[in-house]
């Protein structure tokens, strides 16, 4: 679990939106931010508990001041039910990533060895590879990936940061 | 029972629409045979959809009402993008109906499709695109509830064809139910009174006034706040009118060329109570030289026009009718006389002037003088855009809200002569004049038909300086005097367009005067500035549509002026 730190210049910040589960309403928030020069680092949508509305997690770099606005702007459309900036507020946060690693038959024992460490799994074993499925906060996305780069990274998957609230501090 | 294309004209009556401007074709040919039936809708046929679309507009600006409008699919859809940009930026409640193919063609390049709603996403406040006809009832209302509630905006609704012949038995909602959509009216209580502490401790407050007033309604309680708290007021381009500028704290419009006493007033004052304005960059220039001594305090309806462009260290969110009668009881009455009498110092140090024409023609300026005194003052004017609309603002003495009408945000040419129709169409009774230019007047001039057809009393007039002349004046301001692409003279132009003067052709084309003859309008060219009131006042005088061409002194420019991204220190005030 973590908190933001006080760092008013550039940094990510991690929204929720609930929109309206209808056609056209991802484009509609697609379009502000490049409509607006915001930029998106990732996206995600889903149902939510009740399948009338869709669950956005956007990833969003910039100052206050354009995390304000962009707040803003996301609450003017109709579609919009709410907006949540976590980063202001406790929160846990996942990353879920798939990835090909080259594993010739002697190093596939150190990948093992670290994927176990990371509480990693292979989902996935061919002659010369091994498919990895990892999930976790940024920081041990980023650190697994860290550790595993000498190994040949083939192709990766990430599927962007999802996010759930723990209530105000 | 009833077919989608009839339910859309029950909910254009349900919501109180009398007139719609509209132009057919194939994907919306079922709306119009069952809009032809209506006995309360009257129908006005623009001669291009642009020209739809400025019609209702200036009909919303004018009478405070949504204006409405109606095309076919593709093209018909994509020529309202402008309009609906304009409505957009200037917060005009419109709606929009747009023709679509049918569902089961959406997406295949069909003849005369385009993705409308993602064209118009970015323009519009909403759109819709009604996939069953069940959903129709709702969407007509929620559009109309969209448009004219909270910032009041554009919205489209997209009719695919299926949607139009579907049959549905589906009644019209008593209440809208969007849980996305609550726009805040009443402004937090804690705000509005530290606002009035605020107001009642300031040494020098200002009232800088946006659009939001006339939008909301709210004309008469600013008028109220300003005399109780003796408050010099300042407004935008999209509020003329909204505090008579012939009152003594008036201190008219401010901005890139705005009067000289208000960005002065804006620059010295120690709060600044900005209430329905937006801080365009056209009033603030540069940012960090705007306001620099004040507190600034935000009424705004739009908590996204909060703090965007200039710092803000009291927002008040809420409708300013709500806002201003919640805060008018705790406002002291006092007098602030010598920051007042600072600012009259000001105004009547540098009030808008101009010097005379060299050649001794006509000065554009002087027509506008002479619209406010044929007129009474009484005129409504639509500007294009430009330095005729610049004078409109600056030469005539702004007393009454919705007859100034101008696209303000967008600043789209081409507005004034279906905007001055839509307007006369709201506003029957009034004095509607057009002030446009050579270059605007030829935007949507196809339009001119529709004011001699419905025998629509207004009066175009065109100030012809031969030039596109708010780009000449800025290409000899700061583009070494080339005027690259802005001489509509046969002579004079430069190299590149390879056009040579020729003693076959007049040195001026089009010949306005014979153009507004062939559309059925009268029509006079005045050179002379003793003529000008006297063809004003004939005109004014008569029923019919005049077309006025005033050949000007090309060379004039619009001063004062702050340059782009400056302060009022750097502003302009002579230039030749």
């Amino acid at each position: 679990m973590k908190t933001a730190d006080n760092n008013p210049m550039k940094q990510k910040h991690i929204i929720n939106a609930t929109v309206e589960n209808q056609p056209g309403v991802l484009s509609r928030i697609v379009g502000l931010f490049s409509g607006r020069g915001y930029n998106i680092d990732t996206l995600n949508v889903g149902p939510c508990a009740d399948p009338m509305f869709s669950r956005m997690t956007i990833t969003v770099i910039g100052d206050e001041h354009v995390l304000e606005q962009v707040t803003k702007q996301l609450n003017k459309l109709v579609d919009v039910i709410k907006v949540n900036d976590l980063t202001s507020q406790r929160y846990l946060e996942r990353e879920l990533i798939l990835l090909d690693v080259a594993a010739p038959r002697n190093k596939r024992a150190e990948i093992m060895e670290i994927v176990a460490l990371f509480k990693a799994s292979i989902i996935g074993v061919r002659e010369n590879f091994v498919t990895i499925q990892f999930v976790g906060s940024r920081e041990d996305v980023e650190d697994f990936l860290r550790v595993l780069r000498p190994y040949s990274i083939m192709d990766l998957s990430r599927s962007g940061l999802l996010a759930v609230s723990r209530g105000a501090d | 029972m009833r077919s989608g294309a009839r339910c859309v004209i029950e909910g254009l009556e349900k919501v109180g629409c009398k007139v719609l401007f509209g132009y057919p074709g194939g994907q919306i040919i079922n709306v119009f045979a069952e809009l032809i039936k209506s006995r309360s809708i009257r129908f006005v046929l623009p001669r291009h959809e642009q020209g739809a679309v400025h019609m209702a507009d200036a009909y919303a600006r004018a009478t405070g009402e949504v204006g409405f409008c109606m095309v076919t699919s593709g093209p018909g859809a994509t020529n309202t993008v402008t309009g609906l940009a304009t409505a957009n930026m200037d917060g005009v409640p419109l709606v929009c109906l747009s023709g679509q193919v049918s569902t089961t063609m959406i997406g295949n390049d069909a003849f005369q499709e385009a993705d409308t709603c993602g064209i118009t996403r970015s323009v519009t406040k909403h759109n819709f695109l009604v996939r069953d006809v069940n959903d129709l009832p709702r969407v007509m209302v929620e559009a109309y509830h969209i448009a004219r509630t909270g910032k009041p905006g554009p919205v489209l609704i997209d009719l695919p064809k299926d949607v139009q012949v579907g049959r549905t038995a589906v009644p019209f909602p008593d209440t809208f139910t969007r849980v996305g959509y609550r726009p805040s009216y009443e402004g937090h209580p804690k705000m509005i009174s530290r606002l009035a502490s605020l107001i009642n401790s300031a040494d020098r407050p200002l009232l800088y006034v946006g659009g939001g007033v006339i939008a909301a309604g709210a004309c008469g309680l600013l008028a109220e706040l300003a005399h109780k708290a003796d408050i010099p007021v300042t407004t935008t381009l999209m509020a003329l009118g909204a505090f008579p500028e012939t009152d003594p704290l008036s201190l008219c419009m401010c901005g890139m060329h705005g009067m000289i006493a208000a960005n002065m007033a804006i620059s010295e004052c120690d709060l600044l109570i900005s209430v329905g304005a937006r801080f365009d960059d056209r009033v603030t220039g540069k940012v960090s030289g705007f306001a620099p001594n004040a507190k600034i305090a935000h009424i705004d309806i739009d908590p996204s026009a909060i703090g965007k462009s200039v710092r803000c260290d009291l927002p008040v969110v809420g409708h300013l009718e709500v806002v201003l009668k919640a805060l008018l009881p705790q406002v002291r009455e006092q007098k602030h006389a010598s920051w007042v009498e600072k600012c009259l110092d000001w105004k009547k140090a540098d009030p808008f002037s101009y010097e005379p024409s060299p050649s001794g023609a006509i000065m554009p300026q002087y027509v506008i003088e002479q619209i406010d005194a044929v007129s009474g003052g009484k005129a409504l004017i639509c500007t294009d855009v430009g330095q005729g609309q610049m004078f409109a603002a600056q030469f005539f003495r702004h007393n009454t809200p919705r007859n100034f009408l101008s696209s303000g945000g967008l600043g789209t040419m081409g507005f004034g002569l279906p905007g001055v129709i839509g307007a006369q169409i709201g506003r029957p009774g009034q004095l509607c004049v057009c002030v446009t230019g050579d270059g605007g007047m030829q935007m949507n001039l196809q339009e001119l038909v529709v004011a001699v057809e419905h025998k629509l009393p207004v009066k175009v007039l065109i100030l012809n300086n031969g030039y596109l002349g708010n780009v000449r004046q800025w290409q000899d301001m700061f583009f070494g005097r080339v005027h690259s692409a802005t001489v509509l003279t046969q002579d004079g132009r430069p190299e590149n367009e390879h056009i040579k003067a020729s003693p076959d052709l007049p040195a001026y084309l089009p010949d306005f005067v014979k153009l507004a003859e062939a559309y059925g309008a009268k029509a006079r060219r005045i050179s002379a500035p003793e003529d000008v009131a006297p063809a004003l006042k004939e005109a004014f005088d008569d029923p019919s549509v005049w077309v006025l061409e005033f050949i000007v002194e090309p060379m004039s420019n619009v001063l004062p002026m702050i340059p782009p991204g400056g302060s009022v220190k750097d502003t302009i005030r002579r230039f030749s």
